[in-house]
């Protein structure tokens, strides 16, 4: 199933600054929503957020309860090589999702 | 969706059930959420001087919905190896939490910013933090109305 | 919208006698797109952004995963959906000739899935029931809905008219009081619409999700406090057929972003 969807051109110029979006699927459950019960939902989110070009770390983001469910990313970086730009997702109850989008630079 | 015999059911189990939700509002909550951005900014800046200034927070001022509000913060700055953005912090005053994002970046980011979509509680003051490379420390605020609040009890519907 | 498709369900409403006593004029109706803030509105028209998009690209997948005992994939009869879905949502909720009497897409789906697929009906409000969904809808996005109604028909359009019409639960209050006369109102702080289902299932705000039209109605009855249908009830149908006929001509936003 679609667990995240990345928009990133697939070429660039070298130096242009580029826009990325992200959206990842998951609840981001906050920890304070009750069942009709009144019995606590647990916290269930992502809890961090990387972008990575060809293994270097260029974006990072730390997400808490307040980020909306299905959280949208949107952030930029510099073209700088060739090479593949990697994003993970990491959170509560073992979640992980990596994307990679590969990227041309002339 | 429950039918009118299962509410019932449910209703006779939650008045058995002893740990069942204090329904009561913290008649000081407002103060304990001010109190405890208070403690997540000092967290970041320590004792350092928050400027106003170079930092531009954006939020619709009347909000649709507060589960899903579209936030996005830009910050002024060349973006060198000399002069950048190390991290770019924001914090509700009346959230359950006062942290909501913190983002990590560098030079190569381009433009330092982020856009992403936020839940808030209640009408409030939101804050955007930038901290330099240099150990400044700069900030935008927000003022938001919210009538739909998140982070409340699930919804029936 | 051209004058010939503004006339069209006039003409119909005319041979088949039916009322338009407080209706919207034709000229008049609005999405609920138009209700919204401009941020919220972005969330919508950007596919990159839009948490919908997520739920269609699962259906996407399922559209093409085979199922049931004869292990067939919507897509080994009906192909690419770009071409075979388009325009077929919008002429949904449908008649049904073995059941006779219409039925929505999601019914739809599970039509096919019982009968030809020979799998497991998915169940209501299911996240692959709305996948798939989505993903048929997506395929009539800014086309018109298009709700032919004959004699056949005609019974079912009525029971929903009916239904919009008549007051109902503790506040004793009828559809058509807000939407039809007191929409650009206010409820609570927020807008009222017109209730035209233009975007389902759509991505509601509300629900941090993403849901169907039935999902609304059954929150809608539930605000009057009235008992609110089982899903797939065909009070529920008769309403949406009622609902789609009376957006006909507005262009489908699948998937809609909405409070």
């Amino acid at each position: 199933m679609a667990r995240a969807i990345v928009n990133a051109p697939a070429q660039a110029k070298r130096g242009e600054i580029i826009e990325i979006k992200t959206l990842a699927a998951h609840a981001m459950e906050t920890g304070f929503r009750r069942t009709q019960l009144g019995e606590l939902i647990p916290r269930d989110i992502i809890r961090r957020f990387t972008c990575s070009y060809n293994g270097v770390e260029v974006y990072r983001v730390d997400l808490h309860p307040a980020v909306a469910a299905n959280p949208l990313i949107a952030f930029t970086t510099t073209a700088t090589e060739t090479g593949t730009l990697s994003f993970q997702w990491v959170g509560d109850n073992g979640y992980s999702v990596t994307e990679i989008a590969p990227i041309r630079v002339e | 969706m429950t039918t009118r015999r299962e509410f019932l059911v449910l209703a006779a189990a939650s008045l058995a059930a002893p740990t069942a939700a204090k329904a009561q509002l913290d008649p000081n909550l407002a103060a304990k959420r001010k109190a405890a951005y208070e403690e997540a900014l000092g967290k970041v800046v320590g004792g350092a001087r928050v400027r106003a200034g170079r930092v531009k927070l954006q939020l619709p001022p009347l909000i649709d919905n507060g589960n899903s509000v579209p936030l996005s913060v830009a910050v002024e700055s060349p973006m060198t190896v000399a002069d950048h953005v190390k991290a770019i912090h924001v914090f509700t005053q009346r959230n359950p939490l006062p942290d909501v994002v913190s983002v990590h970046l560098g030079p190569r980011a381009g433009r330092a910013g982020i856009s992403t979509r936020v839940r808030l509680a209640d009408t409030q003051t939101v804050v955007a933090i930038a901290e330099l490379s240099d150990g400044t420390f700069w900030s935008d605020s927000a003022e938001v109305v919210v009538t739909l609040s998140a982070c409340l009890e699930e919804g029936l519907i | 919208m051209g004058v010939r498709s503004r006339l069209a369900p006039a003409v119909a409403c005319i041979l088949l006698g039916l009322a338009a006593a407080a209706e919207i004029p034709p000229g008049e109706r609005r999405s609920g797109y138009e209700f919204m803030s401009r941020e919220t509105r972005a969330i919508q028209d950007d596919d990159a952004g839009n948490p919908g998009m997520l739920w269609v690209l699962d259906g996407e997948a399922l559209w093409n995963r085979k199922a049931g005992s004869t292990s067939r994939a919507c897509a080994d009869c009906h192909g690419d959906a770009r071409t075979s879905m388009k325009g077929v949502a919008a002429r949904y909720p449908a008649f049904d000739a073995a059941t006779r009497r219409p039925v929505n897409l999601e019914q739809r789906v599970n039509l096919c899935r019982t009968a030809r697929q020979k799998a497991q009906p998915l169940a209501f409000e299911s996240k692959e029931l709305l996948a798939l969904a989505a993903y048929v809808a997506r395929q009539s996005r800014g086309l018109p809905i298009n709700i032919a109604i004959d004699a056949r028909s005609k019974p079912f359009l009525d029971a929903g008219s009916e239904t919009f019409h008549r007051r109902q639960g503790q506040l004793n209050l009828a559809c058509a009081q807000c939407h039809d006369d007191h929409w650009s109102g206010k409820l609570a702080g927020s807008p009222i619409t017109q209730a035209h289902p233009t975007g389902y299932p759509l991505y509601r705000l509300e629900w941090q999700g993403l849901g169907s039209l039935e999902r609304r109605l059954r929150g809608c009855l539930t605000g009057v406090r009235a008992e609110s249908y089982p899903y797939g009830a065909p009070e529920l149908v008769d309403l949406e057929l009622y609902l789609r006929w009376r957006a006909n001509g507005m262009k489908i936003e699948t998937p809609a972003v909405r409070p």
